[in-house]
């Protein structure tokens, strides 16, 4: 868009202007994503728990941006993010987020069990540190098969403190398997702070004894990001062994739409949320844009605006769409047998 | 025929499927240069490598979910507990994550997963190593539970379950390993879902699974012997699916029924063929279906005491003679 304007050197070296800008906007597309979500939640046309990853926008971003089409990843709960930037249609996440048949899961699996197979994307889940083992089955099979592909496995600071998550990273380094464990540390395992769970509270530093590499980086610069995962992904995919990093980031909401400002102010301040939204990803990529003379006021604004009509869109998509059929209760259980229908 | 042991029978299936399909590999606790604490997986390090034959940490979560991360993208690995009272701690694996990523994901993702090891007690191993806990996985919709009892039915239904695209509960019993039967020649599957009748008979349906299919051929041998009551026994071989159909035939025949297995009888798997049985052929019922189970204690470790909590052929046989009462 902007591919006129020399390189400065502040952008990492294989970024190009029009790539930065693309992931601009898939920032921008997840925050508007997750915006229309709170009052589609309160008009009750979505159910359940409700955990937007506001304010981490650049993890997502600046790691799945490195994902090569046959690579795959999985994440946690709160994986609207993950799966809008690995490019799964929004109106699909949306439809399944509302529970419809239209769903990138058929409805079946919600907001926390988003899912694109299509895409490598192996799921969300719900069980805190849960997929973690999983992911060392993935890298497993990538040994096995003998290829360079890469698993990422995004979980949060919470999951640290799971028992299978350590049976995890050390399996891991026994079998050097291709996996980066990307640990987006927001601070708050739901209320509790990362410094009152974890008896060292950098994580990366309790990751080391598992005989990876390991490392700590800012998670609110996209270019920061971008750079260190281009880095750790390259490393694992050519090396190959696991490696654990660290990413320190911020959600600006609360933990799940339950979690409102009240309970909010139970476990941190305004000021530190005040803190951290002057590193909100998206405003500040929009300064380096402007700065760098790679985009123009206007071009942000419209970009803005294409987001939140994307947004929109999704929302409209997912109330025309249909709800399952009750057929579906019955099916997906086993690949191959019925299960029997009792009333 | 050939007869071979139960723990031949199961290493004869593993190696076959391995050598049939380049995608099935087993990993677990003392698999490899240790050739499996029960000896099942015998010689398969030096057969197949490494690469297949996985020696893990004493890490039962990582195992299944290894495991299962595996079978997402097309892999058949076996996982072997060492028994399943350890693979309670991977229990979050099994029932969360095996049992419900084809379902919560609209089923877009398949895991064909085999999670095998023994199941039971009865060697003085004492309360933490002697659990028979089916009931717990057959009550978990998504997850396939089998538990054969004979060394024909152990390789005929692990290859089943190897070849199956579910996630399977395979349970051998620790006290069936050196037991000895006729396993047919060449190659042979055995379908889930359907019990197999191990001996006909008119009076009483005794219906049993695993190990005390043996007690309760035992104790129809004796019954005939003694008192001419005929027994047929059923053995269900299968409990997710479970065949029903063979056992309201039976009672069709015999109105007389007993459950017998190792489960506790409190919330048992028994509980759940007996309520079964009343829904479908309470009116062919001549007395109320009784149950021998384990007593609903930990299983104790003195010699006489393990004797007493678990089922025994002369359990089964008064519980005979009460219905026939």
């Amino acid at each position: 868009m902007k591919a006129e304007v020399p390189v400065k050197k502040t952008l990492p070296g294989s970024l190009t202007p029009q790539r930065l800008v693309e992931l601009y906007r898939t920032m921008l597309l997840i925050r508007h994503f997750e915006e229309q979500c709170a009052p589609a939640y309160r008009q009750g046309k979505m159910g359940g728990y409700m955990h937007v990853y506001i304010g981490q926008e650049a993890v997502a971003t600046g790691f799945i941006a490195h994902m090569r089409d046959d690579d795959y990843m999985l994440c946690s709960y709160r994986d609207h993010g993950h799966a809008l930037a690995r490019g799964t249609d929004p109106r699909r996440i949306m439809a399944e987020l509302f529970g419809r048949y239209t769903g990138v899961a058929k409805g079946k699996g919600g907001s926390m069990h988003l899912v694109d197979v299509e895409r490598g994307f192996l799921g969300g889940y719900g069980i805190v540190g849960g997929m973690v083992p999983l992911a060392v089955g993935v890298g497993y099979a990538i040994r096995y098969r003998g290829t360079d592909q890469v698993c990422l496995c995004f979980f949060g600071d919470g999951a640290m403190n799971i028992g299978p998550v350590h049976e995890a990273l050390n399996m891991a380094a026994i079998y050097k398997v291709p996996v980066v464990f990307v640990c987006e540390n927001n601070r708050y395992a739901m209320a509790t702070p990362v410094e009152f769970a974890s008896a060292v509270p950098s994580l990366a530093e309790r990751a080391k004894q598992y005989g990876m590499p390991t490392k700590q980086i800012g998670g609110m610069d996209l270019l920061e990001v971008y750079r260190e995962a281009e880095e750790i992904i390259r490393h694992v995919r050519t090396t190959p062994e696991p490696f654990f990093v660290e990413v320190l980031t911020y959600r600006f909401e609360g933990h799940g739409i339950a979690d409102n400002p009240t309970n909010q102010a139970l476990y941190r301040t305004k000021e530190e949320v005040e803190y951290w939204r002057q590193r909100d990803p998206i405003v500040n990529t929009a300064r380096f844009l402007l700065e760098n003379g790679f985009a123009t006021e206007s071009e942000l604004l419209e970009w803005d605006a294409y987001a939140k009509r994307q947004a929109l869109e999704a929302v409209a998509y997912a109330d025309a769409s249909p709800e399952p059929p009750l057929e579906e209760l019955y099916r997906d259980v086993y690949t191959d047998m019925e299960v029997q229908e009792w009333r | 025929m050939a007869v071979i042991t139960y723990r031949e029978a199961l290493r004869q299936a593993l190696t076959e499927e391995m050598e049939r399909d380049p995608g099935v590999f087993i990993l677990g606790e003392e698999v490899g240069r240790y050739q499996g604490t029960f000896r099942v997986t015998e010689g398969l390090l030096q057969r197949f490598g490494e690469m297949r034959v996985v020696d893990t940490p004493i890490s039962e979560s990582g195992i299944a979910g290894m495991a299962i991360g595996a079978a997402m993208i097309g892999l058949r690995p076996v996982a072997e507990f060492m028994t399943f009272s350890f693979a309670l701690i991977a229990a979050d694996q099994l029932v969360n994550h095996a049992a419900k990523i084809l379902y919560m994901f609209g089923g877009q993702i398949t895991v064909p997963v085999v999670f095998r090891g023994p199941a039971g007690g009865g060697a003085q191993l004492s309360a933490q190593h002697s659990h028979s806990l089916e009931s717990w996985y057959a009550h978990i919709p998504g997850l396939k539970v089998v538990a054969p009892a004979t060394p024909a039915d152990a390789k005929g239904m692990l290859k089943t379950a190897i070849r199956d695209n579910n996630p399977v509960i395979f349970m051998e019993h620790a006290k069936l390993y050196s037991t000895r039967g006729e396993v047919p020649e060449g190659e042979y599957t055995v379908p889930f879902g359907v019990a197999d009748i191990k001996r006909e008979g008119r009076d009483v349906t005794i219906i049993a699974y695993s190990q005390p299919v043996l007690l309760a051929l035992h104790a129809a041998q004796k019954l005939a012997e003694t008192e001419g009551i005929e027994c047929e026994v059923i053995d269900l071989r299968s409990l997710q699916p479970l065949d029903m159909d063979t056992v309201l035939h039976s009672i069709r025949k015999t109105h007389r029924a007993v459950v017998a297995h190792e489960d506790h009888r409190n919330v048992g798997f028994g509980a759940e063929v007996v309520a079964r049985i009343q829904e479908f052929a309470f009116d062919e019922l001549d007395a109320p279906v009784l149950r021998v189970a384990s007593a609903d204690v930990p299983i104790p470790y003195a010699r006489n005491l393990e004797r007493a909590a678990f089922p025994s052929e002369e359990d089964i046989i008064r519980a005979v003679k009460r219905v026939l009462a």
